[in-house]
Parts: structure tokens; sequence; C-alpha cells
């Protein structure tokens, strides 16, 4: 972005090094003296450190400092096996659940002018500016027994809050705009001729979907995919409103995270914290690596 | 949104895409958002004021609205900080400082929550030494401040990262060249073109904390008055039936929010006015 005069054409020394001097002129204009230099590092590094690292280093510590086994212990008790399944089933629902809206409102939104789309997209958006606890509660006045629904669903039996349903419906609300951001401004970038010209040569819409247009988002759809992923299984405030917390049924692993820790059983409540920890470090690496191909897929002059 | 008219017709799909995003958007956000403010209706004015300024819910909302944006204050100078040694030095794991930045993210708050107590609880491994100066910080609002710290990093860092990387360098150059000192380069150059991005950041970060739930549960020691955030308030009040007070505390908050929204959308576009030409 700056200099570049590295790989520039040969030139003579003298005029190498003349070169050199004024890039080295010009860098002193844009930086600080070295002091400021290593104190502003040195502050970055330690508000991170503490704010950041020492958390994390800490989950793992607790997690295994009754050693090896305690921490497969802790994890292979059945109520732990449960959290970890209900959190499976709920992730798979609310993010596939997700998928199928984030790829049919990003082809509504990315693919056609209309007006209004800056406000459907504040709409989709809401959800992240909604404080979880809240996004539990929405759920409870429509279905819980003082609820809009609460008296229908119980004349015809049909548990919702307090059970599978609830948890889903309150993960999906959460996570409802990851896979729509994340695709919606690609597709815009990608535009339609690719498309068009697909339909124009007789494919159908389905066809030129599948066969065109997915192939160009495909980064695009797992990044959105891993960020809703992510949230759904740690989602902990929205889910804890409308679970009910009854053990071995309705316990995600970040409620149970909460039990074992209120009853002070560090080390089982540390050991499943690592397993969301791990989640959370694999999403971020995983991340990284997809934003690569994903920049790969841009105009190199617009960054 | 009753005019949706596709301009371009050439691609299929529009309606039923449409259709089913509007109907999509409807059943899990809109109406239960809406079942939430129908629900306040029932609520006389009196009601609802009685409620919202009873004392507990008074202290509730000043400990989460107080705390959130002070926390947000940190953040903006801290991020500020994180965000010129990313960008502008070069230093040994800076690749991983910035990677570690989106932690806050992808950290389950639970996850965050337990662990920042233990960090700060009395005999952890920072707690001990701050309880040596005589500084408690697990179990009172100065917890809450740390969690809510916590939580709010990655959003002035990342909305504000961008900016700065894009930052025109002969502007600079210029400015140092025509007698600027370095200080009145960064004070009146640079920091003009950061300021909507970082107050982008600022509402993001506060809006954040301000409804935070798992991560300042754990630290807050939760005391009535004291430690009790908002959300927890709600949770508190669904848990004794009291739906009412619930649904009051939670359209106050919606409200905050739904101005915080529309503040980052006017910040964003100001931010889009200005974008040099290049």
């Amino acid at each position: 972005m700056t200099m570049q005069i590295a790989d520039s054409a040969p030139l003579s020394a003298p005029d190498a090094r003349a070169r050199a001097r004024a890039a080295a002129a010009r860098n002193n204009l844009r930086t600080e003296p070295k002091a400021v230099r290593i104190a502003i590092i040195t502050l970055a590094v330690l508000f991170l450190s503490v704010f950041v690292v020492l958390p994390l280093v800490l989950v793992f510590a607790q997690a295994f400092s009754k050693g090896i086994l305690a921490y497969f212990a802790a994890l292979a008790e059945p109520e732990a096996l449960a959290a970890i399944k209900l959190t499976l089933v709920v992730a798979a629902i609310s993010v596939s659940l997700n998928l199928v809206f984030g790829l049919v409102a990003a082809w509504a939104i990315a693919k056609f002018e209309f007006t209004g789309k800056t406000f459907l997209i504040t709409l989709i958006d809401l959800p992240f500016s909604v404080s979880p606890v809240i996004s539990g509660l929405v759920f409870v006045l429509l279905f819980g027994a003082q609820g809009y629904f609460g008296g229908w669903l119980r004349d015809h039996d049909i548990q919702i809050l307090f059970a599978v349903p609830g948890i889903a419906l309150a993960t999906t609300f959460v996570t409802f705009p990851f896979v729509a951001r994340a695709l919606i401004p690609l597709m815009q970038e990608q535009g339609t001729q690719e498309e068009e010209a697909a339909i124009s040569l007789g494919a159908s819409g389905l066809q030129t979907f599948f066969r065109v247009t997915l192939p160009n988002i495909k980064w695009g759809v797992l990044y959105g995919v891993l960020l809703c992923n992510a949230r759904a299984m740690g989602e902990f405030g929205a889910v804890s409103v409308v679970s009910g917390h009854i053990r071995g049924e309705t316990n995600t692993m970040p409620l149970l995270v909460e039990i074992l820790y209120n009853e002070y059983q560090f080390v089982a409540a540390f050991a499943i914290a690592s397993l969301l920890a791990m989640l959370a470090l694999l999403t971020l690496i995983a991340k990284t690596i997809l934003e690569r191909h994903l920049d790969e897929g841009y105009d190199v002059n617009d960054h | 949104m009753g005019a949706i008219a596709a301009r371009r017709r050439t691609l299929p799909g529009f309606g039923l895409t449409m259709g089913l995003t509007l109907t999509w958007l409807s059943v899990i956000i809109l109406i239960p958002l809406a079942g939430l403010l129908l629900k306040s209706t029932e609520l006389s004015l009196d009601q609802f004021w009685a409620i919202v300024s009873s004392r507990r819910t008074l202290n509730a909302l000043r400990v989460s609205f107080g705390l959130a944006f002070a926390a947000a204050c940190v953040n903006l100078v801290m991020g500020s900080i994180v965000v010129w040694a990313l960008v502008r030095y070069r230093f040994p794991g800076r690749r991983i400082f910035d990677a570690i930045v989106d932690v806050p993210f992808a950290l389950p708050t639970a996850v965050a929550g337990v662990a920042l107590t233990s960090l700060f609880a009395e005999k952890g491994w920072l707690g001990a030494p701050l309880a040596a100066l005589g500084i408690k910080v697990a179990f009172t609002p100065v917890g809450i401040f740390v969690a809510m710290i916590f939580i709010g990093i990655p959003f002035v860092v990342r909305t504000v990262q961008p900016v700065l990387q894009d930052i025109d360098a002969e502007i600079e150059e210029a400015a140092g060249s025509l007698g600027a000192s370095r200080w009145q380069t960064i004070i009146r150059v640079i920091l003009p073109s950061l300021a909507p991005a970082l107050l982008t950041g600022l509402a993001l970060a506060f809006a954040r904390a301000v409804g935070e739930y798992g991560s300042v549960i754990f630290i807050a020691g939760n005391l009535p008055n004291v430690s009790e955030i908002a959300p927890l308030l709600i949770v508190i009040r669904l848990s004794e039936f009291r739906y009412a007070d619930a649904t009051a505390i939670a359209v106050v908050m919606l409200v905050v929010s739904f101005v915080i929204i529309f503040a980052v959308n006017r910040l964003q576009r100001w931010a889009q006015d200005r974008v040099p030409v290049r």
C-alpha cells in the first residue's frame, strides 16, 4: 500500500541509495518516536493479554487442574453427554434453518433492485442489537402459560417452552442474521451477469442457482455457517430464559457450565467450558482461512 | 415496503424468494418482537411508569447503562491503541494478537463469565494480587465493568481497523512535510477521518454491553440495587411470573437499542459521504 521501491526496475547504486533515503524520510513522517512505539505496543499487548489471553488459558488450566482422567471423567458424565447432544441437535436445526433463509434472502436482496432494501437489511440485523434475554423473553410471551398461544398449546398438548422446539426457536432468532449477512455483500459484488448468461442460454432458475451462483459463493456460505454455528452452540442468555433448566433434558452445554459452576464443580464446569472454548478457537482459525479465500475472490484493486 | 418492484426482471425467483424472506422474517423476528410491544400496551401508562421508575428497576437500568457506557469508553481508548499497534507497527506475535481480538465474539458468553470470575475472584490469578492492593473486582460493580470491557473489545478494533488501513499515506506525508508535528498530524488529520468509525465502534460496544447477560452475571454478585443488571432483573421477574414487569423493562431496553441502531446508521451514512476521492 505504501512503498514498493524494492521491486521496481533495477537502479544504479547511488540512485537506489537516494531513493532509500527519501523513503526513510517519508516513513519518518508517518511514524512516532521509538519510545512511543514501544509504549503503544506494550499497552496493546498487555491489554489483550489480561482481558483475552488469560481468561482463555485459565479455562484450560482449570479443566485439567485435577489431571486428564478427571477431565475425561467429567465429560463422560451422562448429564454432560446429554448437554453435548442437545447442543448439537439445536445447532443443527437453527443452522440449517438460517442457511436456507440466508440463501433465499440473499438472492432476493442481492440480485434485484427494489425500494426499502436498506430497511429490510436493518430488520434482518435486528437480533444483533437485541439483548439475548429479550430474545428469549419474546418466546415466553408467545408460548408461555400466560402467553398469546399458551392456552391453545396446552389444549393441544404441544410443548414448545422448556423443550427442544423453544430452545431451537430462541437460538434461530439469535443467529438469524449470520448467513444472510455473509452472503448479501458477496453476491452484490458478483452482480448478475453470469446468472443472466445462464438463463439466456436456457438454464432454469434452480439450475442457474446451483450450477452458477452456489459455486461462486461457496466460501461465503461456509463463512456464514461457521459463525452461525459458533453462536448457536454458545448461546446462553436466550436459551437460559426458554429452557427451564431441566437436568439431562433441556440443558445445553453453556447452561450446564452455569449449573456446574454454581455447584462448585469447577473441574466439570471448566471441562465443558474447554470444549466450547476449543470450538471458539477452531472457529477463529477456520474464519481466518476462509477470509483469505474470500479476499482472493475479490478484485485485487479494491480491498 | 409496499412498493416492491423488481427493476431487473431478467432473473427468475424474485417473487418467491422475497415472499419467503418476508414470511420467515415475520415468523422468527417481527411477530415475536411485536408480541413484546403488544404485551406492553396491556399496561396503562401509569402502571408502566410505576414499574420503570421503581427503585430496583431504576438502579438496574443505571448499572447496565452507566457501566456499559464506561466500558465502551475504555474500549474506545484501548481499542484505538490496539488498532494503532496492529496496523502501524510490526512486532513479534502481531498476527496472533490480531486474531485474538475476535475471541470475545467467538467465545460463548457463559465461558467468558466463569473464566473472568475465576480470574478476578479473591484467590484468582489476578484477583489475589488486586486484593492485596485492596481492590475487589469479582462480585462488585467493578466486575460487571471488567466483563463489559471484555465483550466490547472487538467492536472498536474491527470498525476502525479497515479505515485506518485505508487512510491515504500522502495526506499524512503532506501534513508532515508542511511542518505539522506528528501529534498535530494525528489530531488534525488522522483523527477526523477516523471519527465516524470510532463513534460507530463506541455505539456498537455500548449496545452490546447494555444487553449483555452471560459474561456478566457470574462476576456481578447480583446484589439488588448495587450490582444487578437490567437483563438479570428481567430474568428474575420472569421467574416470579411478573410478566408485566419483565415486559416493561424489556421495552425500555429495546427502545434504546433501536435508537442506537438508528444512530449507527446515521454515522455510517456520514462516513460514506466523507470518503475522500482517490
